[in-house]
């Protein structure tokens, strides 16, 4: 409990620091920043689904990409033109209704199963997003219309706009709209965790058996779950084809549900603020690698000799070599760490309070596992 | 007429292909529980070891090393990076991605080796074809059916009739009881693993084999075809696999054959086809064809 002002005030902080962002950074991190911010909504949906449902997806970038090009269709030309808002919000509910059309298999199959199959989303998206030349503009892709609100338009003009002396350019405007999708997909996302489904999601995970005599419906849980999840994709597709401002089919590949998949596992499985760490880690690597690749060692500038390492590369290997080791040793990610640390300089700073929740008991667990005959 | 036994016959060589990743996926399932995405980076590891050995050891001599070399490293993963920790059932899906970790690592190193290279693996079969009747086969295709057909029936025989084939299945039904008998569960599943890594490996100087270019940075990414082939047959049958991965390499050819007739579908759809059919046989089959039904269904 007592715990709860200092954490308020440091979450105010936070925003405070977040919102003044803009007026000191540059384009280039304010990309990085808007890049995080939708890839931090996609993961905190998928972290909803695989964390705490315990349903393994490999299809995120389907749905994303249902998002994208849904906003792009339903606000462009060719395609109805409705205002950018709307195509929005229609976009995120196009997103549902793919994870709902995917139901009857989201349903009943169970962890890795699912992944595979969503592995088939993946796939056969990619090749509707290939082909439906007349909606989605085929291997070029389509320019993305910019979101409109009320006459006020999310691009470097219209209305021209100064604040503070600062010129509010489109990466300013849509870094003020992500952060405020972001608290939306936060607070929402928390309150799904803390609240019945979350606690029904997890029970659902720990056992299936038990959770339905518990009362909780099986199918129609994990259904929902799936559902949830892919409307955050869709609104991270939405944040990610405005930032981009040019949609194409090779982005939404395996490579990007994998990424995915590795932001909630960094960040640590089943909690909104270690996806959201995860997503900012996964995304910004490899950019920040490529822009200070001259100052790194071991890495060569791009389209430098043939057989050194560049900087995509070595983000690659960084990448692939964080995703074991922060398994190897920490299975609960940064988000545990995390904990972890802050537990123990609590210990480091008081007493050691038996009854802490934040503080597992370890011993007793320890215990146990030495009892354990290895095999 | 001619045109479908065509399609059939590179269909059957396609599957067969399929079958020896699918088999390795699901000797791995069986034996760890761990779904391997590192597959296809194993698989690339095996091909270009044999494409930068075949000058110098002749192709049986590089591809005998790739094989053993590529069944080392997948035994070494298994032991070094999966087998840390508790063996406990749960932390399999961790295992699981795991294995992605190793494979983005994996497969960026290779790639940046091979770069934007077609690389000869110099099988002795070339682009030589054979006259079956009214058809012409590529002898390499050929090949592939018969060395697949030889490497499966030897790992269903070790399966089948070897200790530790035993210890395998008696693990896979239940890990605890195997243990208390005396298996030895780390070591049947290094062994596991080193099996599947050996077989990615010949399954490359198929895929790289005439009538496709070569080996590309991008070949290792067939073994994801292999997940539904896998999928279909159940996952911890490797008569299902087998059976699924005939299936996949018999949808895809004939889909490809008669891309003019379903050009509704797309172009290209030949390659997606597996996915399509793996989605349908879920819809009705939600564990695969050949799983044993499920005593936990609520």
């Amino acid at each position: 409990m007592s715990d709860r002002i200092p954490r308020r005030a440091g979450a105010l902080v936070l925003t405070l620091l977040l919102c003044a962002l803009p007026f000191y950074l540059d384009a280039f991190w304010l990309r990085i920043g808007l890049f995080s911010m939708a890839a931090a909504i996609g993961a905190v949906g998928l972290g909803l689904l695989s964390g705490t449902a315990g349903q393994l997806s490999l299809g995120h970038a389907f749905f994303l990409a249902v998002g994208a090009y849904g906003y792009v269709w339903l606000a462009g030309e060719p395609g109805p033109g409705l205002p950018p808002a709307l195509a929005l919000v229609l976009a995120v509910l196009l997103a549902g209704a793919a994870g709902g059309l995917f139901s009857p298999v989201a349903g009943r199959v169970r962890g890795i199963y699912l992944g595979v199959a969503t592995l088939a989303l993946v796939f056969l998206g990619h090749h509707v997003l290939l082909t439906a030349d007349s909606v989605t503009g085929g291997f070029n892709g389509r320019s993305v219309p910019p979101l409109e609100l009320g006459g006020f338009a999310f691009t470097d003009g219209d209305p021209e706009l100064t604040v503070l002396g600062v010129p509010f350019g489109a990466e300013e405007r849509l870094w003020y709209l992500g952060l405020l999708l972001s608290a939306l997909t936060w607070f929402t996302a928390r309150g799904l965790l803390r609240g019945r489904p979350g606690r029904a999601l997890t029970a659902l995970r720990d056992s299936e058996t038990a959770a339905s005599v518990m009362g909780v419906h099986v199918a129609r849980h994990r259904s929902a779950a799936f559902v949830v999840s892919s409307m955050y994709a869709g609104l991270a597709g939405v944040l990610l084809a405005l930032a981009f401002r040019r949609v194409v089919p090779d982005y939404f590949g395996l490579a990007l549900s994998v990424d995915y998949l590795a932001m909630i596992v960094i960040g640590g499985l089943g909690s909104v603020a270690g996806a959201t760490a995860g997503a900012v880690f996964v995304t910004a690597l490899p950019l920040l690698m490529t822009r200070y690749a001259d100052q790194l060692p071991l890495v060569a500038a791009p389209g430098s000799a043939e057989g050194s390492i560049g900087p995509t590369e070595a983000a690659r290997y960084l990448y692939g070599a964080a995703i074991v080791v922060v398994l190897l040793y920490a299975p609960d990610g940064l988000h545990g760490l995390a904990r972890r640390t802050r537990a123990r300089l609590r210990r480091g700073r008081s007493a050691p309070l038996p009854s802490d929740p934040a503080t597992p008991s370890r011993p007793a667990a320890s215990a146990v596992r030495a009892k354990e005959h290895t095999p | 007429m001619t045109g479908f036994l065509d399609n059939v016959l590179t269909g059957l060589a396609l599957g067969a292909v399929y079958a020896l990743v699918a088999l390795g996926f699901v000797t791995i399932f069986k034996a760890s529980g761990v779904l391997n995405f590192a597959h296809g980076s194993l698989l690339l590891l095996g091909g270009y070891l044999t494409a930068i050995l075949h000058d110098d050891l002749g192709f049986a001599g590089a591809l005998a090393v790739a094989v053993l070399v590529t069944a080392a490293v997948a035994g070494a993963m298994d032991r070094l990076l999966l087998q840390r920790g508790e063996q406990d059932p749960r932390t399999a899906h961790v295992q699981t991605i795991v294995t992605i970790g190793v494979d983005i690592v994996l497969v960026t190193d290779l790639a940046r080796r091979i770069g934007g290279d077609l690389l000869s693996l110099g099988d002795p079969w070339g682009d030589a074809v054979t006259s079956l009747g009214p058809l012409t086969v590529a002898d390499s295709r050929l090949a592939a059916i018969a060395v697949s057909a030889l490497a499966i029936a030897a790992a269903f025989a070790l399966f089948r009739f070897t200790p530790w084939g035993l210890s395998l299945r008696a693990a896979a039904e239940d890990a605890e009881a195997a243990a208390l008998m005396g298996v030895r569960l780390t070591r049947i599943r290094t062994v596991a693993w080193c099996l599947a890594g050996g077989l990615a490996a010949l399954a490359a100087v198929f895929l790289a084999a005439f009538p496709a270019p070569g080996l590309e940075r991008t070949t290792g990414q067939i073994a994801l075809k292999a997940f539904p082939a896998a999928i279909l047959g159940g996952m911890a049958s490797p008569a299902g696999a087998l059976a699924g991965s005939l299936l996949i390499g018999l949808t895809e050819a004939l889909v490809a054959g008669y891309q003019t007739e379903l050009h509704v579908l797309g172009e290209g759809f030949g390659d997606v086809a597996p996915y399509a059919v793996m989605v349908l046989v879920l819809l009705v089959r939600p564990t695969g064809l050949f799983a044993a039904k499920g005593a936990t269904r609520v």
